[in-house]
């Protein structure tokens, strides 16, 4: 690859390192792209929240051209499907091509083709919602019926995914053969995990796509099928948040030990719990349609039994941060019990903004747990809690992990750096994330818990006495969710002002400039066992326990289904 | 692979409390009855009007202690529109779709069940003291999602 000569700091730097070292100029340049359409789509998103928020509390009327349920679909889409995606890819490319070396000509020119038919697909998506012609929201749960072209548009999102993955598994393969009988670095093993757990993930919702609601939507066919058609998305649907986790993880496996000056925990605990989410986020998506007819008991209790298996690496991964924070802090001279807390490095905008992350995340998998208890599911289901459930995994341990990413990510890729300015907003945007957030969060999760229904334009229902309970009281109140709303897109913009400021203002990085430093910890694999490597063994189980749990089920709803449904347009 | 020891003591309780949290899940579900709505009957979702029980919607008593009571959901609301059951009794819903997915959503209680399309929805519960309960939809179903509920009747014996 060819340096450009222009950023002369950066490319002095990087003649004098390793090859691997750092990502090459290509590589660079497709990572911000994902970037900044993961930025355009965040500050669409975060302003439709706002506009939710207002809604919900009759601040403010929409114009006749555009209804509650349009700003809703947009604000999930842009948020959780591509603001999550696109900036997933920007960092997962980058680490790839520090950690195995510049990608190829073929890995270079197929991420750019996979960017582009994913880029295509989600801006077509986005027209077909806005132009009314799919308000279905992000879920589109048949039998309402959209123009057949969203479903296309949506088919094209994922192949341009699928595209990439399969450029950076074959980068992947390339490093193997160069490199026989060695352990991948963990970085690109964490990749290959993530990705191959998306690519076998993604085979449910193409089937439904391209099989049932494509043909139904032309006309080619009548009827759809909807208890199956729900049941593949949702074998697409929960791995779709661990597809958001799992390089949340990364970060905080690989980037949190080298801020804290120390190493990988564990190298091969860490690869088997990344492991272990492969086999145990697939098989288990009846948990979201607990409450419904057409699955027998037996089946939704067996996959919510290997829901609860996830649990398993969570703790690991919990265990392995924490027992990193302590070693570090008596590395550096911490005495008792809990003095290592203090010896953290809290004024470093990289750590602080994950450390926050990881604990929203312990209410986030507590309320997971509740979620998917079988019975008490009930209590929550479709509620305004799952809503809340939703924004402190999603939208904070996973979303402010980004943004603690991008603090260095955008000034390793524009070779610029993070000034003290800069950082200070950053401090400012962080924290007023974080307290928007936990009113928003726990005004929404209390509001469940009274009935209040998710995913609904606000309604008094004929003025029932359970609705003034929602209007009641400081958490159990929809006014404190619009104030965390309110903070939160304060936040939000402040952020734009931050990545706007490190992608073209803030002045070119000098030698040895931290934030200029893609930030990975050693970690140590000579004691880690080579079989944790053979995907074929790990693939294998995750194929058998997706059968185990799938085929009957499936089986039944094809064999035994109802008359179909015709397709309803209600909007 | 290594485990350090305090790794080992975390793991073991962990997984330990998995299992007390699923086995109490597990033993309140199949051996109580507490299970989440279900069934595993079906219907042809263009017929509804004219298939048993669906044909003759409304509340009905199958014995001295248990009702009957059978609902149409349809963008937007429920038939019938009022429904009235007694205290104390245990009441069996059954709910199935005309068009789209809807919910069938009592808030305060544990009847939150799914409507969808071509199959049909069974909840059991018995309202414990009299009242006007609120019956909403929670799953999207169209721009007039908002405007679908109705009411339900809690009366002393």
């Amino acid at each position: 690859m060819i340096l450009h000569s222009e950023r002369g700091p950066l490319a002095g730097r990087r003649t004098s390192s390793a090859v691997a070292a750092t990502a090459s100029a290509s590589e660079r340049k497709l990572a911000l792209w994902n970037i900044g359409f993961a930025y355009t789509a965040f500050l669409i998103g975060t302003l439709c929240g706002l506009i939710q928020v207002f809604m919900r509390n009759e601040m403010i009327e929409l114009p006749a051209w555009l209804d509650y349920y349009q700003v809703l679909t947009v604000h999930g889409v842009t948020l959780a499907l591509v603001y999550t995606t696109f900036f997933i890819y920007a960092f997962l490319i980058t680490g790839m091509s520090r950690s195995l070396g510049s990608f190829g000509p073929k890995v270079a020119r197929w991420s750019w083709i996979g960017f582009f038919v994913a880029a295509a697909g989600t801006v077509w998506a986005t027209i077909e919602i806005l132009s009314g012609r799919a308000s279905v929201l992000y879920t589109f749960y048949a039998p309402l019926k959209a123009s057949g072209w969203f479903y296309v548009s949506l088919a094209l999102l994922i192949i341009g995914t699928w595209i990439i993955s399969f450029a950076l598994i074959a980068h992947y393969v390339k490093w193997r053969k160069a490199n026989p009988g060695v352990l991948s670095p963990l970085f690109a093993f964490m990749t290959i995990s993530t990705l191959a757990m998306w690519i076998i993930a993604c085979l449910g919702v193409v089937a439904a796509v391209v099989f049932m609601y494509i043909p139904w939507a032309f006309g080619w066919v009548d009827t759809i099928n909807v208890e199956l058609s729900r049941t593949l998305f949702w074998f697409f649907g929960h791995p779709l948040v661990y597809f958001w986790l799992l390089p949340a993880y990364m970060a905080w496996y690989l980037v949190v030990p080298k801020l804290l000056g120390t190493k990988v925990f564990s190298d091969s605990l860490a690869r088997l719990s990344f492991l272990l989410f492969i086999l145990f986020s697939i098989p288990v998506g009846l948990h979201h349609q607990l409450t419904e007819p057409g699955v027998a008991d037996f089946w939704k209790f067996l996959q919510v039994t290997l829901t609860f298996m996830v649990v398993i690496p969570t703790l690991m991964t919990a265990f392995s941060l924490f027992a990193t924070f302590e070693i570090s802090g008596r590395q550096k001279g911490a005495k008792g019990l809990f003095g290592w807390v203090g010896k953290l490095p809290w004024n470093d905008i990289r750590f602080t903004s994950l450390f926050i992350s990881m604990v929203f995340f312990i209410p986030g998998g507590a309320g997971g747990i509740i979620n998917t208890s079988f019975q008490l599911n009930e209590l929550v289901h479709n509620t305004l809690w799952v809503v809340g459930h939703f924004h402190i995994t999603v939208g904070t341990p996973v979303a402010m992990t980004f943004m603690g990413i991008s603090f260095w990510l955008i000034p390793y890729l524009t070779g610029r750096t993070l000034t003290k300015t800069t950082k200070n907003l950053a401090f400012v945007q962080i924290i007023s994330w974080s307290v928007g957030m936990l009113f928003m969060s726990t005004a929404q999760h209390v509001l469940g818990l009274l009935g209040a229904p998710r995913r609904t334009q606000h309604s008094n229902y004929s003025d029932h006495p359970t609705v003034l309970g929602w209007f009641d009281g400081f958490f159990s109140n929809t006014s404190t969710l619009a104030l965390g709303g309110i903070i939160l897109f304060f936040s939000a913009m402040l952020l734009m002002v931050i990545v706007f400021r490190l992608w073209l203002i803030e002045p070119r990085s000098e030698k040895g400039d931290l934030y200029a430093e893609f930030p990975i910890a050693e970690s140590d694999a000579s004691a880690t066992p080579r079989w944790l490597e053979n995907w074929w063994i790990w693939i294998g189980i995750a194929v058998a326990l997706i059968l185990l749990a799938y085929t009957f089920p499936i089986t039944h709803m094809i064999q035994d289904a109802p008359p179909g449904s015709k397709g309803f347009i209600n909007w | 692979m290594h485990l350090h020891k305090f790794e080992k003591i975390w793991l073991i309780f962990g997984i330990a409390m998995l299992a007390v949290f699923l086995g109490i899940v597990g033993v309140q579900a199949f051996t109580q009855g507490q299970t989440p709505a279900g069934g595993m009957k079906k219907i042809d979702p263009e017929k509804v009007d004219v298939t048993a029980p669906f044909d003759d919607p409304g509340v009905h008593q199958i014995d001295d202690d248990t009702y009957e009571v059978v609902i149409k959901a349809m963008a937007y609301g429920y038939e019938p529109s009022e429904i009235k059951v007694p205290a104390g009794k245990e009441i069996i819903f059954k709910v199935t779709s005309k068009d789209v997915i809807h919910s069938f959503t009592i808030p305060n209680t544990k009847v939150n069940m799914m409507v969808v399309p071509g199959q049909i929805n069974e909840k059991r519960y018995t309202f414990n003291e009299p009242g006007t309960f609120l019956i909403l939809c929670n799953e999207y179903c169209g721009t007039g999602h908002h405007f679908m509920h109705t009411e339900i009747e809690v009366v002393e014996e």
